[in-house]
């Protein structure tokens, strides 16, 4: 791109701000004394500016990609010289998502922690940085250093109580499996320059796209896929996830909830539509391979959440599941389904945040978060309960949330491309994850039913919790109260956008034609009419959807129902209480040993390069 | 290029993840991490290499004389400092362990399951 334009001024300073808010929260640590809401103000401040600066920015995109190179490297002869920053509509909405979120959950902080440390906001700026340099480079070796960025902000705060045993455990196996992840995605970043001279994204793809995929193709895009989906906590790479939402802090829960997991899938997506996809081939199968992990994704998480009563943790599991549909959503590799991920990941964010930050406010005024003790303790927090079976039923995909939105149009798409069974898979998985958390709305804020059985380790384990919360107080504080009723508000605002397929769908063609990408970045030519891989389909708002929908809403709640009422109910009088049954197994499964977890992240490896080599040979 | 430093990085993660899979010191297993992140140095320096190069400074020599790759070294560099951030922090948890649960061994770390 030539001259410069206000959007070019205002690239940078995405990273820039966060970063240099960071920075300055630390130094001037000293100044601030116990002056700790100027701290929080600066925060909160600094989020609300990059999330102001990237919304102009997505605004800016709707003409086409903006190419921004850092200290003027433009490429020269079509060879890229410099590190970019390559944004269209998509990730200039993933990123104007983490930038929002990161304000609610700063603006959560202000009355959430009794004391909180300088480090905490530095941390947490660090974070944006790390996810907004993520999602907006186009450069691969950047794109690395951007994910390590994120992650290393990431493993600290999920340690925020380090005096405490859960965090250290739970951080640990996040970084170790995270970082696993990484190198062997910066193997396969260094493969793939070792074949074309290049870490430009684009410059890569058109390297590569001229021949057939041969074997060191095919390993460097699994190796670089691997750090990604284990960000994306994929099964089975996901172990880490369970135990770094169980003891994070909330509000950083609903960061990596609501954006971080999303991002690695954002990576998926990027790293095959920029880099790999024209010389892949864009074949069946590969959606096959992909698709698969996506749907044992999706019914693990399912299990594992219904089956869960520490609340954190079965909302862990509920992000795991639906980070498997998200995946095949990315995998089916057509515009619709895209489209579909892209709106799942919108409204799956603001709800999930919402129900993390209500879980917090349970967690500050009841001093638990195990479903075992807090049964029918929730009453008196009412505007908190409404908040939270609204967003349980969002999650349901009871429309006009958004997320029914994105549902349907996966398993449209999925239909299209001959895999009926996808929708199978989403409404089943969905009511299983929909009455999981129905049921606690019903079981903790109106004491629906009878409370489960008590479990002698969940005492011990919530015990803990309550050292992360300021003392409780007589009532909710507003600041407490407003983000997440915002967040649903906004999931439904989201849901009810006029053109809201048609215009997530140009984004999603957009980011997919390989050409038009190379064209804008390497040659600076824009290309108003970008041209879809596959056939573009109708991205409406169909009846099927709503009642599609609403029917997976409605079955949450009988299943909810019928998990409340067991006891009363006359066949199931003798059946397995969720969460009771196979403790032994599962526990050996999910261990809490990262020996085992990276055990299977090599098992995973070997299946899923074996996957990819049968699927492009 | 001779296939053989592309051995030796195999081979160096292969070890590395081994020793994270079995090991029973939390202190030993950061190690193993380092010693996966050891391939990646070479890897980077072996797809850099050229035979009969030199180093990539061109003050006092023509600039037509081939040398080595030095992208890949700036790769390497960049990957050092997030190894030293990664690494830091992990002992630092790993003290922490030490601390809290008297133990080093990951298998005895029992504060989440299930």
């Amino acid at each position: 791109m030539s001259g410069s334009t206000p959007m070019d001024a205002l690239l940078p300073l995405t990273v820039v701000v966060p970063l240099l808010g960071a920075a300055g929260v630390s130094a001037l640590n000293p100044l601030f004394g116990n002056r700790r809401r100027l701290l929080d103000a600066v925060a909160i401040l600094t989020a609300a500016t990059v999330a102001g600066m990237l919304i102009i920015i997505m605004v800016g995109t709707a003409g086409g990609q903006q190419v921004y190179w850092f200290a003027g490297f433009t490429p020269s002869h079509g060879v890229a010289l410099g590190i970019d920053f390559a944004v269209d509509q998509l990730n200039a909405g993933l990123a104007v998502l983490a930038a929002l979120l990161v304000t609610a959950a700063m603006v959560f902080s202000w009355r959430y922690f009794e004391r909180v440390s300088t480090y905490y906001h530095a941390l947490m700026l660090a974070f944006l940085a790390g996810m907004v340099g993520f999602c907006l480079t186009g450069d691969v070796f950047n794109l690395f250093v951007w994910f390590e960025l994120m992650g290393v902000a990431a493993y600290a705060l999920t340690a925020y109580r380090i005096g405490e045993r859960g965090p250290i455990q739970g951080a640990l196996n996040f970084a170790i499996t995270n970082s696993v992840g990484a190198y062997l995605t910066l193997s396969g970043i260094a493969l793939i320059y070792g074949r074309t001279g290049a870490l430009n994204m684009a410059q890569i793809g058109q390297a590569i796209a001229g021949h057939r995929p041969d074997g060191l193709v095919v390993v460097a895009f699994a190796l670089i896929l691997l750090g990604l989906l284990t960000k994306a906590s994929i099964v089975p790479f996901h172990f880490w996830l369970a135990d770094a939402h169980a003891v994070a802090p909330t509000p950083v829960c609903v960061l990596f909830s609501g954006v971080m997991v999303e991002l690695g899938l954002y990576g998926v997506a990027r790293v095959y539509w920029s880099m790999f996809g024209v010389g892949l081939g864009h074949r069946t199968s590969i959606t096959a391979a992909l698709s698969a992990f996506g749907i044992l994704t999706a019914i693990v998480g399912a299990l594992f959440c219904f089956r869960q009563r520490h609340l954190k943790r079965l909302l862990a599991f509920s992000t795991i599941n639906h980070a498997g549909l998200f995946l095949i959503g990315v995998a089916l590799l057509t515009p619709l389904g895209l489209t579909g991920a892209a709106v799942y990941v919108v409204g799956h964010a603001l709800v999930k945040a919402a129900l993390f930050l209500c879980v917090g406010i349970v967690l500050h005024r009841l001093g638990s978060i195990n479903e075992t003790l807090l049964h029918g303790q929730g009453k008196q927090l009412r505007i908190t309960g409404v908040v939270f079976a609204l967003a349980a039923l969002g999650l349901a995909d009871l429309p006009p949330f958004a997320l029914y939105l994105g549902a349907g149009w996966i398993g449209q798409s999925g239909d299209t491309r001959g895999m009926p069974w996808i929708t199978v898979v989403i409404i089943t998985t969905s009511i299983l994850v929909g009455a999981a958390v129905s049921r606690v709305a019903g079981g903790v804020f109106y004491g629906i039913g009878d409370p489960p059985s008590e479990d002698p380790r969940m005492g011990e384990e919530a015990s803990e919790e309550t050292s992360e919360t300021d003392e409780a107080k007589s009532r909710v504080p507003l600041s407490m109260i407003v983000p997440p009723a915002v967040l649903v508000a906004l999931a439904v605002v989201v849901g009810l956008l006029p053109h809201l397929g048609p215009t997530v769908q140009a984004g999603a063609i957009r980011l997919q034609d390989q050409g038009a990408y190379n064209a804008t970045v390497l040659a600076g030519t824009h290309t108003a009419h970008p041209r879809a891989i596959m056939a573009v389909e109708d991205a409406g708002v169909t009846v099927t959807d709503t009642v599609t929908g609403a029917g997976t809403a409605a079955g949450s709640l009988v299943l909810a129902l019928v998990s409340l009422y067991w006891r009363r109910l006359p066949l199931l009088r003798r059946g397995f209480e969720p969460g009771t049954g196979l403790v032994g197994p599962i526990r050996r499964f999910q261990s809490g040993v990262v020996n085992d977890y990276v055990t299977w992240m090599v098992i995973g490896l070997a299946c899923f390069g074996g996957a990819l080599a049968l699927a492009i040979r | 290029m001779s296939v053989f430093p592309f051995v030796v990085v195999a081979w160096i993660l292969t070890v590395g993840l081994y020793g994270i899979i079995t090991s029973r010191h939390l202190v030993h297993q950061i190690v193993c991490l380092i010693v996966v992140q050891s391939s990646t140095y070479v890897l980077l320096l072996g797809v850099g290499y050229k035979t009969g190069a030199v180093a990539p400074y061109f003050y006092d020599i023509p600039g037509n004389t081939p040398a080595v790759d030095p992208v890949v070294q700036a790769l390497a560099l960049t990957d050092v400092v997030v190894e030293a951030a990664v690494t830091a922090l992990l002992v630092a948890f790993a003290v922490q362990a030490h601390k809290r649960f008297g133990t080093l061994d990951p298998e005895e770390l029992r504060q989440l399951q299930g």
